[in-house]
């Protein structure tokens, strides 16, 4: 009896339709998702790597006191650096990059909706990054905090142009990370296995759904707040400088109301990455899966509700800060429903203690407590003590670093198998986590004390008379741990990707789709796609046997007339299959686009506007010459 | 390069958790009751993630799992819901009680923040200075809070909350200081290159000695005591110090530099940094960009005898 997944007896076209081209054209026209994630995914951890340099040498300064090892400029440009890189270059593309490798494959289809837009998000965050670092050839590295508040970063007190640099780069990843967004909401609503009811997709599915639409809501306005500031810089506007009647609060109001949802746009992935890992580890289906999916929209909602507790202390009266105060009270409710869903989930089994599963503990631990410390820190008069405070320091690093780099450990543990074909080492990734656990809380607990005896943040120094060292001392020293921890990870996956075990499609008895694929995937990632109608299609039946009719259009996707890709479209709720669509093989144009958009950005940058206006001018082009010309067959 | 820099003269920044006055006193308790209960919250957390993973000891799986879905609706809704509202309540109380502003009769204190230092100003006693705060302890005092440019945030830990100072507006943060003695007061707000070395100092005393405190800073400034001293005005003229440096009778200066009618009353100079000592301001002059980049002073070339004459007169101004 054949089955979904065999290959015909005579010529494979499917395989060949979907190989990418050899050679250097090949790389730079590639669309699979498979291997534009896999780019993404580089790129966000060389990114990491550079942040992490940078807090390294910010820690070895504040180990001592009066400390000289780097100057006052220096370090400014370090903590802005540090901050903007690991928000916007590391925790949003990482989990968009994840998502972007793995949704298709859980959800059981062959691509992203848009691929040549997956591209050109790719080519847009790399030249974007490359741009905002290209500042320190320039000696121009922008030290207005990765807040950048007005009148700090405005014309007047940021008269070089290191402040353009940041507005200018940042705004460029945040256009891919809006169109990594777009393509991840289509996928979840349309691109669904047949059958894959709504209610019966995996969890990461949710938590990206959320927050592919929280970032369509909220970067545009941080978009907006950096072209005003822009402005102001370039043309002479006056939206920030309360000297010539604009008000600075705007730039704070309209940068809290991307950052805060911002919050939650990094840690959802995460929390979906652990949604999906522990059933899998607790060996039991995840108790509440309808109480998390719905926690996970409440928080999507209600992190737009938040914004003005980051500005509990610019002067707004307390009745309007109460309201601000009670939505960032309730927040932690979807939060906890989720963690006890978690917990209930792995009492109900009997798990396994494997390397996934460890960094998903260690992420319960220390995100739970960042979550104490954010109910005190949303307490108005608390927060007038603890604001712009080692404490919040502490705090958000409990927050993001449990909750995004914790999940994202875990799942580089979880499929890196499924990318590599090979298994992590189990001993080298035990230790790893060990290390990495204990130095991130030997660096950051000890901050909450530092804090609450007095310590702003962002000072590059500090008097020896003012007690602090101690607890910045031990910090220090637990960067070393964790740097460490960090390390053996790295080596760990560069060492195993080449020689490790050899990881079978399956190695850890996977619920969702993505272990029914082979390891590594191929580029169309199922052969048939396969029929779907539980929300653990792999623990149904095992081994799992989708449906199978040739007679139907399982069989002209398995075995395409013509040489095309394609794709099953299925609706939103209950994903009946609608029909096929193609998409497109090969494409320049985003490589041109984002080369064009690039132009039009160094011409700003340098005041070059008939440079800026033919890089816009060629980029409209662009534009109209991608619409009309796709390739859609070989 | 100048000398390593002398000992810092300000006080030590005095703990959240050991407050001297009323306000940070309520801050303080519902601190700490925040930190008590969030702390058992953990733990208790982890004890069940604990015990949820030691399960796997046993074989059979569990018959249903109506156990887990309890769970969730106890650890998950029920504590939350009732948890969270009472930090609300309590920290809405003490919300209202520590930001009601000090009745308009009380002691009023403007101060203007600039890039990297605070301008302190007396209205009703018509006294201007810089980086130093007198109040009387045991009295309700305003602090009226304005900035001259960038965004600046005034923080005394031991005594209040913090208070951003903002450019075109006046927030107003009351504070009461129950014990006498000298606190450190920081700008908690990033506000450019030196914003690590914008501190304050604030002093609270017994009411006669503030009061003391606020003749001898409204009578003029004190006249040059000796001929060097005498000389050291000139130079002050001289060498351009007067454009920006204001001194009663002496010289106008320009709204961005410290008021100096009544330096040498000060402990310290630059903002905190330094203790106010004749070593420490000569480097100051000499050198300002040396020992804090970024700051507007300009280095000079006095030659030695200048100097010497100047630093007499600076020293004489009580």
């Amino acid at each position: 009896m054949t089955t979904l997944q065999d290959p015909p007896a005579t010529e494979d076209r499917l395989a060949a339709t979907w190989a990418t081209q050899p050679g250097a054209a090949g790389w730079f026209t590639a669309l699979n998702h498979k291997q534009v994630a896999q780019r993404f995914l580089v790129t966000a951890f060389v990114f990491f790597g550079l942040g992490g340099i940078q807090s390294v040498l910010m820690r070895w300064q504040l180990g001592s006191a009066e400390s000289t090892f780097l100057d006052a400029q220096t370090y400014n440009e370090l903590f802005t650096m540090h901050g903007t890189t690991m928000m916007f270059l590391f925790a949003v593309p990482v989990g968009e990059a994840f998502a972007m490798y793995f949704l298709p494959l859980m959800l059981g289809t062959r691509d992203l909706p848009f691929p040549r837009l997956t591209a050109f998000g790719w080519y847009i965050y790399v030249l974007g990054g490359i741009f905002l670092y290209s500042s320190f050839l320039f000696g121009q590295v922008p030290d207005g905090g990765w807040f950048a508040y007005t009148p700090l970063t405005g014309p007047e007190y940021s008269p070089s142009s290191s402040i353009d640099f940041w507005l200018l780069g940042v705004t460029f990843v945040e256009i891919a990370t809006i169109a990594g967004a777009i393509e991840l909401v289509v996928l979840i609503l349309r691109y669904r296995a047949p059958g894959m009811k709504i209610s019966q997709m995996p969890l990461l599915a949710w938590n990206v759904l959320v927050t592919g639409i929280a970032v369509i809501f909220a970067f545009p306005p941080l978009v907006v707040a950096s072209v005003l500031l822009e402005l102001d810089r370039k043309v002479g506007t006056h939206f920030y400088d309360p000297a010539a009647g604009g008000e600075s609060l705007l730039w704070q109001h309209l940068f809290w109301f991307f950052g805060h949802p911002e919050v939650y746009i990094i840690l959802l992935p995460g929390l979906g990455i652990v949604s999906t890992i522990v059933p899998v580890f607790a060996r039991s289906r995840i108790v509440g899966y309808s109480l998390i999916a719905v926690s996970t929209v409440a928080i999507g909602i209600l992190s737009f509700g938040v914004w003005v507790h980051h500005m509990f202390t610019t002067g707004i009266p307390q009745l309007g800060l109460a309201f601000f105060s009670v939505a960032s009270l309730f927040i932690p409710i979807p939060s906890a429903i989720q963690i006890s869903a978690w917990i209930a989930t792995i009492w109900q089994g009997r798990a396994v203690w494997k390397t996934p599963m460890m960094y998903v503990v260690g992420f319960i631990v220390i995100f739970v407590l960042g979550g104490v410390t954010g109910v005190m820190v949303a307490s108005v008069p608390f927060d007038t003590q603890a604001h712009d405070s080692y404490f919040v320091v502490a705090h958000f690093h409990y927050v993001l670093i449990g909750g995004i780099l914790f999940p994202v450990l875990a799942a580089v543990h979880f499929w890196m198998p499924k990318i590599t074909g090979r298994l992590l080492d189990e001993r080298l990734g035990t230790i790893g986590f060990w290390l990495t656990f204990i130095g991130f809380n030997v660096t950051f607990f000890p901050l909450h004390i530092t804090g609450l005896q007095g310590m702003p943040r962002r000072l590059y120094t500090y008097a020896e008379s003012t007690g602090w060292e101690l607890t910045q001392a031990i910090a220090t020293w637990g960067t070393v741990v964790l740097t460490l921890g960090l390390l053996m990870t790295l080596g760990n996956v560069v060492h195993s990707a080449r020689y490790g075990e050899r990881a079978g499609d399956d190695p850890w008895g996977g619920e969702t789709l993505d272990w029914y694929a082979t390891s590594p995937p191929p580029a169309y990632n199922f052969r048939g796609i396969p029929e779907v109608a539980s929300r653990s299609p792999l623990w149904d039946t095992r081994p799992f046997r989708p449906r199978y009719d040739p007679a139907t259009w399982q069989d002209e996707l398995r075995e395409p007339r013509a040489p095309v890709r394609q794709v099953v479209l299925t609706s939103v709720l209950d994903a009946a299959p609608e029909e096929l669509v193609t998409l497109p093989q090969k494409s320049w144009w985003p490589l041109v686009m984002a080369v064009a958009l690039t132009v039009a950005l160094i011409g700003t940058m340098i005041d070059v506007y008939p440079l800026a206006l033919t890089g816009v001018l060629a980029a409209v082009v662009t534009g109209v010459a991608w619409i009309w010309d796709r390739q859609d067959q070989r | 390069m100048p000398a390593e820099p002398a000992p810092v003269a300000a006080p030590a920044p005095g703990s959240v958790l050991d407050p001297v006055g009323p306000e940070a006193a309520q801050i303080a308790g519902l601190t700490w009751f925040m930190i008590v209960l969030g702390g058992l919250l953990w733990l208790a957390t982890v004890v069940f993630l604990v015990l949820a993973l030691r399960h796997r000891a046993h074989r059979e799986p569990r018959a249903n799992d109506r156990g887990a879905k309890a769970f969730i609706a106890v650890w998950g809704v029920v504590v939350p819901v009732v948890v969270l509202p009472i930090v609300f309540v309590y920290s809405l109380v003490v919300g209202v009680q520590t930001s009601r502003p000090a009745p308009p009769g009380e002691l009023t204190v403007e101060v203007v923040g600039h890039q990297f230092w605070w301008e302190v100003r007396y209205p009703e006693a018509g006294v201007v200075t810089a980086n130093e705060i007198h109040v009387p302890v045991d009295r309700p005092v305003r602090l009226e809070l304005t900035s001259a440019d960038v965004i600046h945030s005034l923080w005394i830990p031991p005594v209040a909350g913090k208070l951003d100072l903002f450019p075109g507006h006046t927030n107003v943060l009351s504070l009461q200081v129950d014990e006498a003695g000298r606190y450190l007061g920081e700008c908690a707000e990033f506000c450019g290159i030196q914003h690590a070395r914008m501190q304050f100092v604030l002093v609270a005393q017994e009411e006669e000695e503030f009061s003391e405190h606020l003749r001898a800073l409204q009578a003029g400034p004190a006249e040059p005591g000796s001929d060097l001293a005498e000389a050291g005005r000139e130079v002050f003229l001289a060498a351009g110090c007067g454009q920006c440096h204001r001194i009663e009778d002496v010289s106008e200066g320009a709204d961005f530099a410290p008021d100096l009618t009544h330096l040498a009353t000060r402990d310290t100079i630059a903002a905190g940094m330094l203790e106010n000592t004749r070593g420490n301001l000569a480097g100051w002059i000499l050198d300002p960009q040396g020992l804090k980049s970024g700051v507007r002073m300009p280095p000079s070339n006095l030659s030695g005898e200048d100097l010497q004459a100047l630093l007499a007169y600076l020293e004489g101004l009580r």
